[in-house]
């Protein structure tokens, strides 16, 4: 059986794939990393969005054995490892941006990759828009936007905190 | 020294407790629950929507790597069909056609996506495989999908004893009053219009894990489901025959259900099932094709509506003609959805004297439908709210002023429809005036001229709607054909040192109740929000429940906590009495007391905390024991009086684009009463995402069968789920006025968005279409059918 080597948060893992095998599907199946999930199979609706060498990618879609060498991040390594959570999950707490959390961890991860791309700051109608790739049932969209507004201050070091962007 | 107890009660906007888990990705949903020597399930499926099974041959199958059995109903011998949990009767009293359901298919399938078989394997890969390999003689047949096609003459028929395809001829009301309402009219209104169906979409796909111990006969299936002890009661009684003792449901965080998890379905028993054949566990996920032709599907109804009016505008009369599909199958509750839940909201904030409604539901070679989001009452307050538009419209009325004049006064409460129902509460005037105010429909027109400078058609649409949630009185529903009871069980369980468990049968899945309800914990009992963990959704931990659904957790869960509580309050009166050597009658308990909770002697300044009492119950040195037992935990079921009645107003403004047919929502108001509110910043949440998908039915959402019953739409490239920039920033405001016959006032706010935004966003398009001279726009309101209207009539 071919074998694929690659870092996930940060941990080197040598991990026995078939060829069809996902990227998802060994980070779920065989890393046990749950975090990352699977809402559609066609690439539209992002609970599966995690980051390649700093990319958001959609791991539904990506087979296991293109990540030779990658170092792909989880919505488990996003915090800190003291647990301190990165801005963006701190703002989707704080604004609401959650509910029943499927979608969460695909929206964070995109919405993370989306305020990095864009240093110089993004729009509502620019934040809607670079949500194109994840879909939410639960929310309407209206406090994910609020809370990546308020991430990107912070992100970009314009705000403090995110209570201090949230005022 | 308890400053924050009253930031953290009812009203407060306190921040959800599940949230840490979710985000940092260590909830734990079914599809991440693994069992040691766990097999995997892949169903194999109906491609056809109508065919006759010759064989089912698995011999190549069983052979393939993985492979540990495949089943088809030849083999699930002795278990019985899935049953339906509300029966209706038909005018003439007989009871509806009720056909059988079985958990695979036997001898026929009658929709795409119906079970024929399951393969169950080491990986899911092996199970798919396999499947693919079986080979499966059957001969198509002609099917039926349309509602109104359905009860043609000439129809296929779906089940062979359903003659007609006839499910039941319900009716409601007071046809004779209506039809002299009718006779004497000055202006009569006609509308017609399908309500689509659509697929509710939660983002986690549906999930079973079924384990079976051999040693103790106990079966456990965790599964994706708003409401485990109904699971378990259905499919533990009816379909394979287990005790209760020996069946534990358990439904851990659950990503969404809007209605689809609400029902019993075939996988859950098939894993069930198949585990304690195999003595292994068995998983089966859906993968979202799956899902479009799986899950029950919602709405569907066929719809003619007529009004009478007098020459000023009051409604006089309603006669209603809706055919309602209720797919191959009955669902757990399809066949109430369309009567109990929608006829009996016709009379919306209306006080309409007489109203007449008939329903028809038909069996169709489609996916089941049953509940989703508003489960009736949306279906209800578009034909009314698009009917009263109409109306305005064509008699000449203002559109606002005839909504006003027709509403039900406030001061009419308890007000008794023509159409059963009994209102409690509600103030549709202040809702009307706080939205109309808040949208400035007064500044509209210059909008409207502004976006005609760009070229643009600018529309706003007003609804003023109720619906009855908080289901239900389990008397009324019971006579009504209901087979279940509806009240809801909670369980306050005070541990020694003071801190708080609650067993509660409602069940969360993106709701926030881990937090609503410690909040209502934190309010009555004075005992901090973190100190309080609500547990819910397991059958081996919670006493019983009837779960989510029908905006009911709050208002009829939420109640039965609140009787509980009243039970710990008056023990720990009796304890605190014991311990101050005090009369019970002279000892007051304060939540926000100067220990927290704090049960005082009147008038003196002798205290103690509910944590002493509690401490005092477990370690009862010195105790009353000759009138209590010791312990500090009580379990209370509350049965609702009446329905709650949350209505209100919402107002969308569009505009739409000349050149393509493109609606663009530009902003949304809704004013709602929901009774009183627990956490404002959830009760907002739940509104716009009740919005968003009450939009995405108005503009984008539409399940579509081609004519030999194909689903076409059966994934998300298919099927347009609102996205991030589909929809505008939507303005949430509460107008409370309390629900009369709970303990808490409350009403409920799962549903309203869903329910009164339709026929605002329908409202909004016909009036940007108005130099078009059309009437009506069917949803969704898509590019292609606006751009037919605005360039079919120009050239």
């Amino acid at each position: 059986m071919p074998q694929v080597t690659l870092s996930v948060n940060g941990k080197s893992h040598t991990v026995e794939i078939e060829g069809r095998t996902l990227l998802v599907e060994l980070l779920r199946e065989k890393l046990r990393l749950t975090g990352t999930h699977v809402g559609c199979d066609t690439s539209q609706c992002g609970a599966c969005v995690v980051h390649i060498d700093g990319e958001s990618v959609k791991a539904c879609t990506t087979l296991a054995a293109m990540c030779e060498g990658a170092s792909v991040t989880t919505i488990e390594g996003l915090a800190r490892p003291d647990g301190t959570l990165h801005p963006m999950q701190e703002a989707f707490r704080e604004y609401h941006a959650l509910q029943c959390g499927f979608c969460t961890p695909g929206m964070v991860m995109s919405a993370v990759d989306l305020v990095q791309k864009h240093p110089e700051g993004l729009s509502e109608a620019e934040i809607r828009e670079g949500l194109e790739g994840n879909l939410c049932r639960c929310t309407g969209y209206h406090n994910i936007v609020k809370a990546i507004a308020a991430a990107q201050d912070v992100m970009h070091g314009r705000r403090e905190t995110i209570a201090a962007a949230a005022q | 020294m308890n400053a924050v107890l009253p930031f953290e009660g009812i009203g407060a906007s306190v921040k959800r407790k599940e949230d840490l888990r979710f985000l940092s990705g260590r909830g734990q949903y079914v599809d991440d629950i693994n069992r040691p020597g766990q097999a995997h399930a892949w169903i194999l499926r109906s491609q056809y929507a109508h065919a006759r099974i010759n064989s089912i041959d698995t011999t190549a199958a069983s052979k393939m790597p993985g492979v540990v059995a495949i089943y088809t109903s030849a083999d699930m011998t002795g278990i019985g069909g899935i049953p339906c949990g509300w029966q209706i009767h038909n005018k003439d009293g007989t009871p509806m056609a009720e056909p059988k359901h079985p958990v695979l298919a036997e001898g026929k399938v009658r929709h795409v996506g119906d079970p024929i078989a399951v393969v169950i394997a080491e990986t899911r890969s092996q199970a798919r495989d396999a499947g693919e390999a079986i080979v499966l003689d059957v001969e198509p047949l002609p099917a039926v999908t349309g509602t109104t096609a359905a009860l043609a003459g000439a129809a296929p028929c779906v089940h062979d004893d359903v003659a007609g395809n006839l499910c039941y001829d319900w009716h409601i009301g007071d046809k004779a009053a209506t039809d002299a309402a009718f006779a004497k009219a000055a202006h009569h209104v006609v509308f017609e219009t399908t309500n689509n169906r659509l697929v509710p979409n939660a983002m986690e796909p549906r999930s079973a894990v079924g384990d079976y111990d051999t040693t103790t006969g106990e079966h456990t299936l965790f599964t994706t489901s708003q409401n485990p002890h109904v699971i378990r009661l259905l499919m533990g009684a009816f379909v394979l025959q287990i005790p209760e003792s020996k069946l534990r449901v358990v439904a851990p965080d659950v990503g969404g259900g809007f209605g689809s998890k609400i029902y019993h379905y075939a996988e859950e028993a098939i894993v069930t099932w198949a585990a304690a054949k195999l003595g292994r566990p068995v998983k089966w996920t859906a993968d979202r094709t799956e899902a479009f032709m799986s899950d029950a599907h919602g709405r569907d109804h066929v719809s003619r509506a007529e009004l009478a009016l007098d020459k000023d505008g009051t409604f006089l009369g309603l006669r209603v003609h809706t055919q309602a599909n209720m797919g191959a199958y009955l669902s757990t509750f399809a066949p109430c959805v369309p009567t109990y839940l929608y006829a009996t909201l016709l009379a919306g904030v209306y006080s309409t004297p007489a109203i007449y409604a008939e329903v028809q539901a038909v069996f169709t070679h489609t996916v089941p439908v049953d509940a989703y989001r508003g489960a009736g009452r949306p279906e209800a307050t578009y034909l009314l709210e698009r009917l009263v538009d109409v109306a305005a419209r064509q008699c000449g009325f203002d559109k606002v002023e005839l909504r006003r004049r027709n509403f039900i006064a406030t001061s009419a409460f308890p007000y008794q429809t023509p159409v059963a129902l009994e209102y409690d509460s509600g103030d549709y005037v202040s809702t009307l005036n706080q939205a109309l105010e808040t949208a400035d429909w007064a500044g509209f027109e210059a909008r409207r001229a502004e976006s005609a400078s760009r070229g643009k058609l600018r529309g706003i649409g007003i609804s003023t709607y109720l619906e009855a949630c908080g289901i239900a009185p389990s008397a009324v529903v019971g006579s009504l054909g209901a087979r279940a009871g509806l009240y809801e069980v909670g369980t306050i369980r005070v541990h020694p040192t003071g801190s708080i468990t609650v067993l509660t049968g409602a069940h969360s899945h993106g709701q926030g109740h881990e937090t609503t309800f410690a909040q209502l914990v934190c309010d009555k009992l004075g005992v901090p929000v973190a100190q309080v963990d609500i547990v819910h959704g397991d059958t081996g931990k919670v006493p019983f429940g009837m779960g989510t659904y029908g905006s009911r957790s709050l208002a009829v869960g939420g109640s039965a906590m609140d009787k509980a509580m009243d039970k710990i309050i008056a023990k720990g009166k009796r304890i605190a009495a014991h311990l101050m050597e005090a009369s019970v009658e002279d000892i007051e308990f304060d939540p926000r007391g100067e220990k927290g909770g704090t049960f005082r002697v009147a008038g003196t300044d002798r205290t103690k905390a509910l944590a002493e009492i509690s401490l005092a119950a477990y370690v009862p040195h010195n105790f009353p024991h000759d009138e209590l037992e010791p312990g500090l935990e009580e379990t209370a079921f509350y049965d609702p009086k009446n329905f709650t009645y949350p209505g209100g107003c919402h107002i969308a403004e569009v505009e739409i684009e000349r050149e393509t047919g493109q609606v663009h929502l530009l902003n949304f108001t809704a004013v709602d009463d929901v009774g009183r509110v627990v956490n404002p910043m959830i009760v907002e949440g739940q509104v716009q995402g009740g919005v968003a998908q009450g939009v995405g039915q108005a503009l984008l959402e539409n399940c579509v069968y081609d004519s030999s019953g194909q689903l076409i739409s059966a994934s998300m490239m298919d099927y347009a789920m609102p996205r991030a920039d589909d929809l505008a920033p939507v303005s949430v405001a509460t107008h409370t006025t309390l629900c009369t016959h709970n303990p808490l006032g409350v009403k409920g706010c799962g549903e309203v968005g869903a329910i009164g935004s339709p026929p605002a966003v329908i409202n909004a398009v016909v009036d940007a279409l108005r130099e078009f001279g059309v009437n009506h726009v069917e949803m969704p309101a898509t590019a292609p059918k606006i751009w037919s209207i605005i360039h079919g009539s120009t050239h």
